[in-house]
């Protein structure tokens, strides 16, 4: 090995920061506290002229279902950060204890419920979308989606949508 | 550092917000508008009067949704009159730091 390759290339000069245009968000959990990360993110997202576009697919359906949507949980088993045992997390009314304690906090914040995030979201101009196979799954049709549910689409449609954005997997 | 606004010479951090609300003044608004792309009218004359009012109340500058709840300007009309960022420009333009909450 010779010794000139162990010189150091001169760095080039470090490109400017380019800033972030388009967010992309996939929502695949239904529980309160996953379903509150993407509608903030995306919220905080418009509030700063990015654009935003949400895909709601397996469980994350149920942010933007009617039916739903008032009713998500905080996951009590199976969530370390609960710091609750998983067999007392699993107790009868762990689940409604914790759900509740979380929507206080929130509220506290000034942070509104879930519904009204959605409306928020599709108020600010960010686009919503639902998962084709996940509707399929769960057999649910577009009438058990809120308004703010801009169309059903294919995972294929959502990489159109989201040409040029950032991806984040929630 | 120093920026100047039409004559006047006002203190603002690296983001262009300004850091002595006393230096603002409805001329220095308007420059500042200008700079993104907004012609201001009597509804952003509305939003930015509440975020000055509001701020003085508060001690701190009103997010997005307090905006839309007390000023009388919806969230949809936020966003057609502040498109590139309704969160930060409403707050910037009225001469206030930028807001610190994602709401």
């Amino acid at each position: 090995m010779s010794t000139a390759e162990l010189d150091t290339p001169t760095p080039a000069a470090p490109a400017a920061k380019a800033p972030i245009e388009h967010i992309a968000i996939i929502c695949s959990k239904g529980t309160l506290d996953m379903a509150y990360p993407g509608l903030i993110l995306a919220n905080a997202a418009r509030m700063s002229g990015i654009e935003a576009t949400l895909f709601f697919t397996f469980w994350g359906l149920d942010i933007v279902t009617k039916k739903t949507v008032d009713h998500l949980h905080v996951a009590t088993v199976g969530n370390p950060s609960m710091h609750v045992p998983t067999m007392i997390g699993g107790l009868p009314g762990m689940e409604a204890v914790a759900t509740s304690m979380m929507r206080k906090e929130m509220e506290k914040l000034d942070i509104p419920d879930v519904r009204e995030m959605v409306e928020m979201l599709a108020d600010s101009g960010a686009h919503l979308y639902a998962c084709r196979m996940a509707m399929d799954m769960f057999k649910r049709t577009e009438d058990d989606l809120l308004p703010q549910v801009e169309a059903v689409i294919s995972a294929m449609d959502f990489y159109d949508k989201a040409a040029g954005a950032q991806i984040i997997f929630i | 550092m120093l920026h100047e606004y039409r004559g006047h010479q006002v203190d603002t951090n690296a983001e262009g917000f300004l850091t002595d609300a006393n230096e603002w003044s409805p001329d220095v608004a308007e420059a500042i508008a200008e700079e993104a792309g907004i012609q201001l009218t009597p509804e952003h004359w509305k939003v930015i009067t509440f975020c000055r009012e509001d701020a003085a109340r508060e001690g701190q500058p009103p997010g997005l949704r307090r905006i839309s709840k007390l000023s009388g300007v919806d969230t949809k009309a936020l966003y057609r009159l502040f498109p590139k960022g309704p969160g930060k420009l409403a707050s910037k333009i009225a001469g206030l730091p930028k807001p610190q909450g994602c709401i």
